[in-house]
């Protein structure tokens, strides 16, 4: 048994197509990928809100004065 | 070359792996890029130096005996002795180790197992910045450039290398056998280095040391992925037919292969190369809370970990391995500098080491069962190979030897810059001589003006 779907490689490659493993699984593969993508975005965006409300409370009047001076 | 296709194929193998090479070269320029953003401004001369001084010194042992080692060694010691056979044509007194018309393709062929030496060495070079002595680094940079990563090489990255035939070793892109094999290296070279002055407080706890400058950083991480285009491409064959493989593959297709003579395409790796490095960049910025530091890095360590199955790996599958790993080896950096008070300063260890090693083992899962050559009675792929491959590769062949020779350097005296030199930094004397030169010059022409006044 093999991932790929071939053991060996005593073939004709004229007649090979895919040599992926886990062929026929691609649907579920899209499924899973689309929602680790969505899934960096929630992740992401919370945490860059929770870093501005962060930030925000960090500021010490003095340094940020300096900060507008700094181009 | 006999005929007009068999001279095309060649000519076009030999401008194939040239290209590679001039591809790979921005891999070391990424390196120096990288180490000197890392290192701090007192020491970027030394840094930048010894880092440099890896081309020449394994360029030149790799032509004296690594290149040798490659064909001599498959089989030795365990299974055979060593191949002279095979090896003869590769000896630096060989002819075709030199300007032949009846062979173009050993000097192109040979430049890119060469430029795999370079990384393998400047990872090792990395890690122990600001701290080692050149003429240390130097003697290391030979023992993995042009022995320990060539006898892996010749083991495991070969068409007839006893992992491959005896374990179902596989390993496409070189995750263990560039990867993991330096990453262990680095790690032995650390454990008896030590850190740098200051890295750990009294209590242990690890103080970070910042890049001076992260956008030399930067600039130097690109430099490698675009060099990494060059890799990839120079662990295949470009085109082949079954007569010359002359396995078990029947009928006249040509094809590209891996470096097992087993068949797969550019396309496959482009689309490989590309999904892995997104998944790593991605899952290391969430990690890492967007550090950039590790998310460039984690990029790398997303390739490095998908790099093993690669050659046959669907897109998707590239993408999670390639997720999965960085953030193992990012959590292992940590845990192991904390613990055995390592200090990794570009964390070479996890991004070569750990992510090679874990990928190496991942590829005996996912490609469970499938041929890892084209020639008969070879035994498959599968897990217990890859783990047994994984070992040999990040401890037998990286860290023992590593650490032997760092031992016998630290017994001598001749590893460590002495502490004075690492608080005033490796360039003082340098930096010296440049006041003094300044101070020099600038006085003469306030007295060449004074005098035409």
């Amino acid at each position: 048994m093999s991932t790929i779907g071939y053991d060996n490689w005593a073939v004709d490659l004229a007649n090979v197509g895919a040599v992926y493993p886990f062929q026929g699984w691609e649907v579920p593969m899209v499924i899973a990928g689309v929602i680790f993508w969505l899934g960096w975005h929630i992740t992401q965006a919370r945490r860059e809100t929770q870093h501005m409300e962060d930030v925000m409370k960090m500021g010490d009047p003095e340094k940020i004065k300096k900060m507008l001076d700094r181009y | 070359m006999d005929g007009n296709l068999n001279a095309l194929t060649t000519i076009f193998t030999e401008f194939y792996y040239w290209v590679t090479v001039v591809f790979m070269f921005l891999i070391h320029v990424g390196f120096c890029m990288y180490e000197v953003g890392a290192s701090r401004r007192k020491n970027h001369m030394h840094t930048l130096m010894k880092n440099v001084m890896i081309i020449p010194l394994v360029t030149v042992t790799f032509f004296f005996f690594g290149w040798w080692i490659y064909w001599a060694f498959p089989m030795f010691p365990l299974f055979g002795g060593i191949n002279f056979e095979a090896g003869a044509a590769n000896a630096p007194w060989s002819e075709t180790m030199s300007t032949h018309l009846g062979d173009r393709i050993t000097g192109v062929f040979w430049a890119a197992f060469l430029l795999f030496s370079w990384t393998a060495a400047s990872i090792v070079s990395g890690a122990v910045i600001e701290r080692i002595r050149s003429s240390a680094l130097w003697v290391h940079a030979v023992l993995i450039g042009s022995v320990f990563w060539i006898i892996d090489a010749s083991w495991g990255w070969h068409y007839a290398g006893w992992m491959v035939q005896k374990l179902g070793y596989h390993d496409a892109y070189a995750s263990g056998v560039i990867h993991a094999v330096a990453g262990g290296y680095a790690l032995g070279v650390l454990v008896v280095l030590g850190p740098r002055i200051g890295k750990f407080a009294k209590d242990g706890t690890p103080r970070d040391i910042p890049p001076h400058n992260p956008w030399l950083v930067t600039i130097g991480i690109f430099l490698i992925y675009t060099g990494f285009w060059g890799f990839y491409a120079a662990c295949n064959v470009p085109l082949i037919s079954p007569e010359v493989i002359d396995g078990q593959i029947t009928g006249t297709t040509w094809t590209a292969t891996n470096i097992y003579l087993a068949p797969t395409t550019l396309g496959a790796i482009t689309f490989n190369f590309l999904m892995s490095l997104s998944g790593g960049l991605m899952a290391t910025y969430i990690v890492s809370k967007g550090d950039a530091f590790w998310t460039f890095s984690g990029g790398l360590a997303g390739i490095i970990g998908a790099s093993a199955g690669n050659d046959l790996y669907h897109p998707i599958q590239a993408m999670f391995i390639g997720a999965i790993v960085p953030v193992i080896a990012y959590k292992l950096h940590y845990w192991v500098e904390k613990k055995f008070k390592i200090d990794d300063a570009v964390g070479a260890v996890a991004v070569h080491g750990y992510a090679g090693f874990m990928g190496v083992v991942i590829a005996g899962f996912v490609l469970w069962g499938a041929p890892s050559s084209p020639y008969a009675d070879y035994v498959t792929i599968n897990p217990l190979g890859q783990l047994i491959g994984a070992i040999i590769m990040f401890f037998v062949l990286g860290f023992c030897p590593a650490y032997v020779v760092s031992r016998i350097q630290a017994a001598r005296g001749v590893l460590r810059i002495p502490p004075e030199v690492e608080l005033q930094g490796l360039d003082f004397a340098e930096h010296h001589a440049y006041e003094d030169a300044v101070a020099e010059i600038t006085a003469h022409h306030h007295n060449h003006l004074t005098t035409k006044s």
